[in-house]
């Protein structure tokens, strides 16, 4: 109907996307509830394209009326902004027909009642591990299910529904060198494949309390371990150094890489778009184009770009079914058997790295300088817990220093990499 | 004139009546409740953006809601929709009420609630504050002046973005607040090149108010020339140095130091539960002599300005730290409540679909008495920073981050070399007692910054004078 709309007031061409999602979110704190938050978001969005000129609009408002008014909106921007030759919809033939279910779609029947019993859980176990675990930020048990829907003038018609649980809890601890914080969380389609509250609880506790007594280390020279959570941030700087976007612009450090080495000659990295269950999958991307697994990285050489059609078209090649970024981007461990733990004792001696703030990443030159906290590890064994420092380099240089990735792969995220080693960075601090 | 507004937008066309907000808030803050609201809110924003000199995509949004907030104890129920009808309200109402066993009170009048007597904007559409093709007219300046700026220039993005923001906040009491609220923003970022070498450089501005705001001394060309004038000293740039050092802050921008290292940690709701590195320090030194620190949310057309706060409280200036010792916090209606206080206006939501928090409007410290050249020229070696991205903070260690995108080395008192960006880091409760020089040059930032916390974000100010920190941890490659 919407799509009418914009042809009605003119368009050559439109497309539209219509998401509703319904969610709950109960927070506990100390035993009480803090929060109890019902979720309730509808948007659609039209894009409408008068020849190669191009207008978009969205709402929260489904009356006829607002719909309406929106795709007029849409028309009228269309009519102001000037042609981009490879502005358009997506070539029909690389559209998805028809494409294979997921598995994305598990409703937790979790009312709120029992959402509040189970976050109860996961505190009263975090505050069990240790009487200096004595505060709380909560915990939290949240279940959201959406349903989106995108189609286009061309007749392109598809749509899925998909669901996303969370556990989490934040904890306080507090020792001779103040308080620490810290949290642990679960987060999957399916309610089932949830961790046990109780073991969040746990890990939170653990967490918070490993951190007690953080010092600052002396300014050097040393391995970097990431953990997995951090490893993640990583990839995603590599991601968005080869989305489409950063190589068009210009904007990369990874400018025209493809073909290049850039990571070491063992390392591969890969986008499974289709994984069933997975949180990143989709069975097409943002207009509608399918998702194919293939790779990012073989043998340490770039091989392609994250792309949607414009950005394709903009560097004259086809789109990779990326409109929306990458899915399931996923790094093979190697050598393969090797664990945190195994990591650590390859590294000797270095800084193992549990945490990082602030943004002090420059796409365009690759230098990077982020805030850190972790541990600092003697001999493959965690010494003391260290704060206050930075890790500084250039990602081009981390990248091909990565000595190895491992086996302890976090799928809680739409990257999936276990633990990454670097060679060296400069760490900072007194 | 602004009730009216809001009224008309907001109220008449689900045709509801005052009668039938009286009913609302009797079925859903009955006796068992300590309070809460309902907050209306209708956004209109567009944003135009210019890429390789041509204005080729530009978008319109509305959204519409209304979010209904029950609090009993410490406990909050919310549910929100985004059809305003009495129906949907009396359904959320009854959702948000369930973590309460509350009875219900037949009805509850609705009064006008306190409001400011001089409004910090006017009410104005900035949407509509200039035709479509002056838009564009704008952007392409923008983009000319980049270009026509020094011929390494390769790349232009352009950006032009306006909100317009009506509000109405209906207290479980009756009270009825109304504010109409607009921002606008424009930002640029160009790409350099020479020998092979790319930076990048950027700018921008903006504050509540309609795009006039710049035309008005051509603004706009100036965040262009500013962009640039970033972009080539970073070609010029050399490897950070690494390690604790003396630091010279520039003014403005770079007081994201206070909003990062003090300000949020002073945020009620975290020193209600104990968990910020500043809990239960008021009435101590937490700063070096002279550095007073205010949340200002009073002033004229700025960013982080509101005249009443999403709360329905009149915003004010609050003195957070007063030559050198912590006097307050910030605080929203729950949180002044449950620690025995009163609201400060610091009560902030990203929408209608959001739950209210203590956060930041303007924050800044107030001018000392050295010349800036004064200060540079005490240091025999150190960084000076001018320009930053954005930051962070762990409320509960303390330690905080920010990152410079501009700064050189002083070497003997004398700016000399750009050095590449690096993150700064320290500890909030220790980095301004080591402060020991404050500049008379106070300066606000142009109007860019946006807060982000428990993945809400809201527009904010920072400013400061230049300022001299005696040891921080500069995050660059150099071994110092």
């Amino acid at each position: 109907m919407i799509l009418d709309h914009a042809r009605s007031c003119g368009a050559s061409a439109a497309q539209a996307a219509v998401s509703h999602n319904v969610g709950l979110a109960v927070t506990v704190r100390r035993g009480e509830v803090e929060t109890l938050e019902y979720e309730r978001d509808q948007q659609m969005g039209l894009v409408a394209y008068f020849g190669q000129s191009k207008g978009a609009a969205s709402t929260t408002d489904f009356s006829p009326e607002a719909l309406r008014q929106t795709a007029e909106a849409a028309c009228r921007i269309a009519r102001y902004t000037e042609p981009d030759p490879y502005a358009g919809l997506p070539d029909p033939d690389e559209q998805a027909r028809d494409w294979p279910d997921l598995q994305l779609d598990h409703p937790w029947d979790c009312p709120a009642g029992r959402g509040i019993d189970l976050a109860r859980e996961v505190e009263t176990a975090g505050f069990a591990v240790d009487p200096r675990v004595d505060n709380s930020e909560g915990a939290s048990v949240s279940t959201r299910r959406a349903m989106s829907v995108l189609g286009d003038t061309h007749g392109f018609m598809g749509g899925y529904r998909s669901t996303r649980h969370s556990i989490s809890c934040a904890l306080v601890a507090r020792g001779d060198g103040g308080m620490q914080r810290d949290y642990a969380y679960g987060t999957s389609r399916d309610p089932s494949r949830l961790p046990a509250g109780e073991a969040i609880g746990r890990e939170a506790a653990e967490r918070a309390l490993r951190r007690l007594g953080a010092r600052k280390l002396g300014t050097r020279q040393c391995p970097v371990l990431f953990v997995p959570e951090m490893a993640r941030s990583l990839i995603g700087n590599f991601t968005r150094a080869i989305s489409g976007g950063a190589q068009y612009r210009k904007s990369s450090f990874l400018l025209d890489a493809a073909g290049r080495e850039v990571f070491p000659r063992w390392m591969r990295i890969f986008e499974e778009p289709l994984l069933p269950g997975a949180l990143g999958s989709a069975p097409f991307d943002g207009e509608g184009v399918r998702t194919r697994p293939r790779d990012l990285v073989t043998a340490g050489v770039l091989q392609d770009y994250i792309l949607d059609s414009y950005a394709a078209r903009r560097l004259g090649l086809r789109t990779t079914g990326n409109a929306g970024g990458a899915r399931n981007v996923s790094v093979q461990p190697h050598p393969g058997e090797k664990g945190l733990q195994a990591l650590l004792s390859d590294m000797g001696t270095g800084l193992l790295v549990t945490e990082m703030i602030g943004q002090g990443v420059n796409l365009v030159t690759g230098d990077y300088s982020r805030g850190a906290a972790g541990f600092w590890v003697e001999n493959g064994e965690i010494a003391y817990p260290v704060e206050e420092i930075t890790i500084a380099g250039n990602l081009r240089d981390v990248f091909r220093g990565i000595a190895a990735v491992g086996n302890d792969v976090d799928i809680r995220g739409n990257i999936r990499t276990g633990s990454i080693l670097v060679e060296a960075m400069t760490v900072a601090g007194d | 004139m602004i009730d009216s507004l809001a009224r008309e937008t907001l109220l008449e066309p689900g045709g509801i009546t005052d009668d039938g907000l009286a009913s609302v808030l009797g079925a859903t803050f009955g006796r068992g409740t300590d309070g809460g609201d309902c907050y209306f809110q209708f956004i209109s924003q567009e944003g135009w953006s210019l890429e390789d000199g041509l204005v080729k995509s530009a978008s319109f949004n509305i959204e519409r809601g209304v979010g209904i907030r029950v609090i009993s104890g410490e406990q909050t129920g919310f549910a929100y929709s985004d059809e305003i009808s009495l129906p949907a309200m009396l359904e959320a109402g009854r959702t948000a009420r369930s973590i309460a066993s509350a009875g219900q009170t037949g009805s509850i009048p609705v009064r006008p609630g306190a409001a400011r007597d001089t409004a910090l904007y006017l009410p104005d559409d900035p949407l509509g504050s200039l035709d479509e093709a002056r838009k564009i007219e704008l952007l392409k300046h923008m983009d000319a002046v980049a270009r026509a700026a020094d011929p390494r220039v390769t790349q232009v993005i352009c950006s032009l973005a306006g909100v317009r923001e009506v509000v109405l906040v209906l207290t479980a009491d009756g009270e009825m607040v109304t504010d109409v609220r607009p921002l606008v923003r424009m930002n640029v970022q160009v790409l350099v090149e020479q020998g092979g070498r790319r930076e990048s450089g950027s700018s921008g501005g903006g504050g509540r108010s309609g795009y006039a705001f710049f035309t008005d001394d051509d603004r706009a060309g100036a965040y262009a020339r500013e962009a640039v004038r970033q972009a080539l000293v970073n070609l010029e740039a050399v490897d950070a140095p690494a390690g604790t050092m003396k630091v010279v802050l520039g003014p403005g921008w770079p007081g994201v130091l206070l909003h990062e290292a003090i300000g949020h940690g002073l945020e009620g709701d975290f020193n209600r539960k104990g968990t910020s590195a500043f809990a239960g320090r008021i009435g101590e030194r937490v700063a070096a002599p002279g550095i007073s620190i205010v949340d200002d949310g009073t002033m004229p057309g700025r960013r982080g300005s509101l005249n009443v706060d999403d709360e329905g409280t009149v915003t004010q200036q609050t003195t957070l730290i007063e030559d050198g010792y912590l006097r307050g916090y910030m605080q929203d209606r729950l949180n002044a409540r449950l620690s025995g206080t009163r609201s400060t206006g610091n009560g902030r939501r990203e929408s209608y679909a959001h739950l209210p928090m203590p956060r930041m409007t303007n924050t800044y410290m107030l001018p000392g008495a050295a010349g800036p050249g004064e200060i540079l020229a005490s240091v025999d070696r150190g960084l000076y920073a001018v320009n930053f991205g954005g930051g962070q903070v762990d409320i509960t260690s303390g330690k905080f981050v920010f990152s410079a995108s501009e700064a050189y080395l002083i070497e003997n008192g004398r700016v000399t070399r750009p050095v590449k960006g690096a993150t700064l880091i320290g500890n909030g409760p220790d980095v301004l007692t080591r402060v020991s020089m404050i500049g008379n040059d106070l300066e606000l930032d142009t109007g860019v910054g946006t807060c982000g916390k428990e993945g809400q974000g809201v527009p904010v100010g920072v400013g400061q004078p230049t300022l001299r920190i005696d040891g921080m941890t500069v995050g660059g490659t150099q071994a110092a």
